[in-house]
């Protein structure tokens, strides 16, 4: 990435995102790769709440704010009147996040899948509802302190596998992407973009706030998140054939959890367990990559 | 032409010919079949729009509404439980001020499980911000969508056009198809004032704060008062081009009437028959079909019902604990005026029970043989 593609901007300064918050970065990086020709589907969630209030906005894309179910159903009909238009070169980007998408608009989201229709899914996971203050979602992962997971009582289910959910639907185009890979995520967003049919984006987005550290960690955590394995850089073509991007070697994922609060409250054991739990899924992974 | 058709297909007809560009639907009964002819005609190419089979009604509503702000003219159905899955998304579309156009065969809703017809489905929508009308036949049927489609771009609100599950949505009629040439002069392509477009950006339903959000909805209300006049014209300009109009309300001999019955939808027809008879025996009743029930014309219909001495509203539906929709917002409408007739409320056909000339009959009578209403809502044809 240089300073060149740095100049367009449809972000700007103005939105209401708290410090240090991994979001706005995602959706920067996601709008410079796709350019002005873009409409933005938006749902509630930390990025339509964010996004102004009347009569200003920072978004300088074309966009449609939609509620909570229905991200996938709008985004459908956005390209539909497009494509009716006879424009096909407009690009049509959904956005939601974990609650958006693993949760409340998974059946949307499912059908705008099955149907391939044309249209780019990013889902920023915050892993939790961040928006309404920090609630466990079926994105946040085991062990993990949220308002409604107290420390008596924390998140006792693994995080639900969305790629795999989304692969199921043998769309032409899945990958995960962090905001700690720029050029990678880039890539893939231009990719997508270059993709006729069904896209799904999904992107890992740390919350300061919620996951209980330091604004300034933001992207280190990120990138810590890709080091130990916890979540892998890689796409899925047509649900079959598996790409890894990066092949970091497994750092132990104890210096991902220890600094953040939200793992302040694991016992004894836990940590091991967390990790048995990513070395599973990335030789799961890895299974996946060698057979396609 | 004249063609043999239900009014479900006459919905069909009447989307085709207004030349819907994104269509979105879900099968429900008594609905499904407006989405499988509407399929067919989108299949062979009869409709030239995109359908797009979505997994649920809050879908098709949130599919159409994101593709009418995205500029084209666009069309769902529904009945019943589907109108209710869409409540979020009624509001949402009306608050976005976009001119989409629904047909709802109405249907009650469970529990317990009911397929067949009666009013309260939409009826319990009536605060969403959509235009409601009630229609009689399948040709009104047609002729409504086409109609509702002017209204809705003109004063940039949804409509809702409804048709009695099975009694109209299945039952077949003659019905003159109107050549599309004609439908072209009388709605023209929609050219959106505001929509979605990469070449000049805006932001579609933004956080309004408490300063602000009251003026978008005292907007909206302004519009839907406006909708009435808008709706009156719309169906006059019908009149001349196609030689068919249906008015706000329809008057069946209530000039001189000492009764007038009122009432929506198919129970209309019935009653038309059971009034003659009345008049052939002399006695003084007349009948009045509501078709716009939003925005409610409250000022056209007192002065059809001020004339007469009571007033037997016949309600398809029921609000418990408050009785019949129609009839309150009838006993609404007379509250503070001069002239007050005395209003006799009838609930009848919930759940598809017939309403039958002797229905009509014993709400007449009832009403004619009693000095004052009791107070409550009757209810008529309950199996005890």
């Amino acid at each position: 990435m240089n300073a060149k593609e740095l100049v367009n901007e449809y972000l700007s300064s103005g939105h209401g995102c708290c410090p240090g918050c991994g979001m706005p970065i995602v959706m920067r990086h996601a709008f410079q790769a796709l350019g002005g020709r873009t409409i933005a589907v938006i749902t509630a969630g930390c990025f339509g709440t964010i996004s102004g209030a009347f009569p200003t906005s920072p978004i300088k894309l074309a966009t449609y704010n939609t509620p909570f179910a229905s991200t996938g159903a709008a985004a459908s009909g956005v390209r539909a009147a497009l494509d009716m238009k006879g424009d096909f070169e407009t690009s049509v980007l959904a956005v939601a996040g974990d609650g958006g998408t693993f949760d409340i608009g998974i059946q949307a989201l499912s059908a705008a899948a099955e149907r391939n229709d044309d249209f780019i899914y990013l889902c920023y996971d915050n892993e939790a509802y961040m928006n309404t203050g920090i609630q466990r979602s079926s994105a946040t992962p085991w062990g993990a302190w949220t308002t409604t997971t107290p420390p008596t009582n924390l998140k006792n289910q693994p995080k639900k596998d969305i790629v795999q959910i989304m692969a199921a639907h043998r769309v032409p185009y899945v990958a995960t992407a962090s905001i700690a890979y720029p050029e990678d995520f880039i890539r893939k967003i231009k990719r997508a973009r270059e993709t006729r049919g069904f896209k799904f984006l999904y992107v890992f987005s740390p919350c300061p706030v919620g996951w209980r550290f330091s604004s300034e960690l933001t992207i280190r955590i990120a990138r810590l998140a890709v080091q130990t394995n916890l979540f892998p850089l890689y796409e899925v073509e047509e649900g079959e054939r598996y790409v890894l991007n990066e092949d970091p070697g497994g750092v132990p994922v104890e210096e991902y959890l220890k600094l953040q609060g939200r793992f302040a409250y694991l016992r004894e054991g836990d940590m091991e367990r967390i990790q048995e739990n990513v070395d599973r899924e990335w030789k799961r992974l890895m299974r996946r990559v060698e057979g396609s | 032409m004249k063609k043999l058709m239900t009014g479900n297909i006459a919905v069909s007809y009447g989307v085709m010919l207004s030349r819907a560009e994104v269509i979105s639907a879900y099968p429900i009964t008594p609905q499904t079949t407006i989405v499988e002819e509407l399929s067919e005609m989108c299949s062979d190419g009869r409709c030239k729009a995109k359908f797009i089979r979505v997994e649920s009604e809050h879908s098709a509503m949130a599919c159409v509404a994101a593709a009418s702000a995205t500029g084209v003219r666009v069309f769902t159905a529904t009945s019943s439980h589907g109108l209710a899955y869409m409540h979020e998304m009624l509001h949402w579309t009306a608050g976005t001020r976009l001119p989409v156009v629904m047909v709802n065969a109405n249907r009650a809703i469970g529990s317990p499980w009911n397929i067949w017809c009666d009013q309260g489905d939409s009826l319990s929508q009536r605060d969403t911000g959509w235009l409601q009308l009630y229609c009689e036949s399948a040709q009104e049927a047609l002729d409504t969508v086409i109609q509702a489609y002017r209204i809705a771009e003109a004063v940039l609100l949804p409509v809702m056009v409804l048709v009695d599950g099975f009694f109209l949505s299945h039952t077949s009629e003659p019905v003159d198809v109107p050549d599309q040439k004609a439908v072209d002069r009388f709605l023209p392509p929609y050219r959106a004032q505001y929509k979605l477009d990469p070449a000049d950006p805006h932001t579609f339903n933004i956080m309004a704060d408490p300063s602000i959000f009251i003026a978008f909805k005292q907007d909206a209300q302004k519009s839907m008062e406006a909708a009435k006049k808008v709706a009156a014209r719309v169906d006059r300009e019908f009149k001349a081009q196609f030689g068919r109009g249906y008015g706000l309300l329809e008057k069946v001999r209530c000039a001189d009437a000492d009764v007038i019955l009122l009432t929506m939808g198919t129970a209309a027809s019935t009653a038309r028959e059971v009034i003659e008879e009345y008049r052939k025996k002399g006695k003084k009743v007349g009948l009045c079909r509501l078709r716009m029930f939003r925005p409610f014309p409250s000022r056209e219909l007192v002065k059809v019902l001020s004339g007469a001495k009571k007033v037997a509203v016949l309600d398809r539906d029921n609000s418990l604990g408050a009785g019949g929709i129609l009839a309150q917002e009838v006993k609404a409408a007379f509250y503070g005026g001069a002239s007050k007739p005395k209003v006799f409320e009838f609930v009848a056909g919930l759940g598809g029970k017939d309403i039958t000339p002797e229905t009509i009959g014993d709400v007449i009578e009832h009403t004619l043989n009693n000095a004052s209403p009791g107070g409550e809502s009757i209810w008529m044809g309950v199996q005890e």
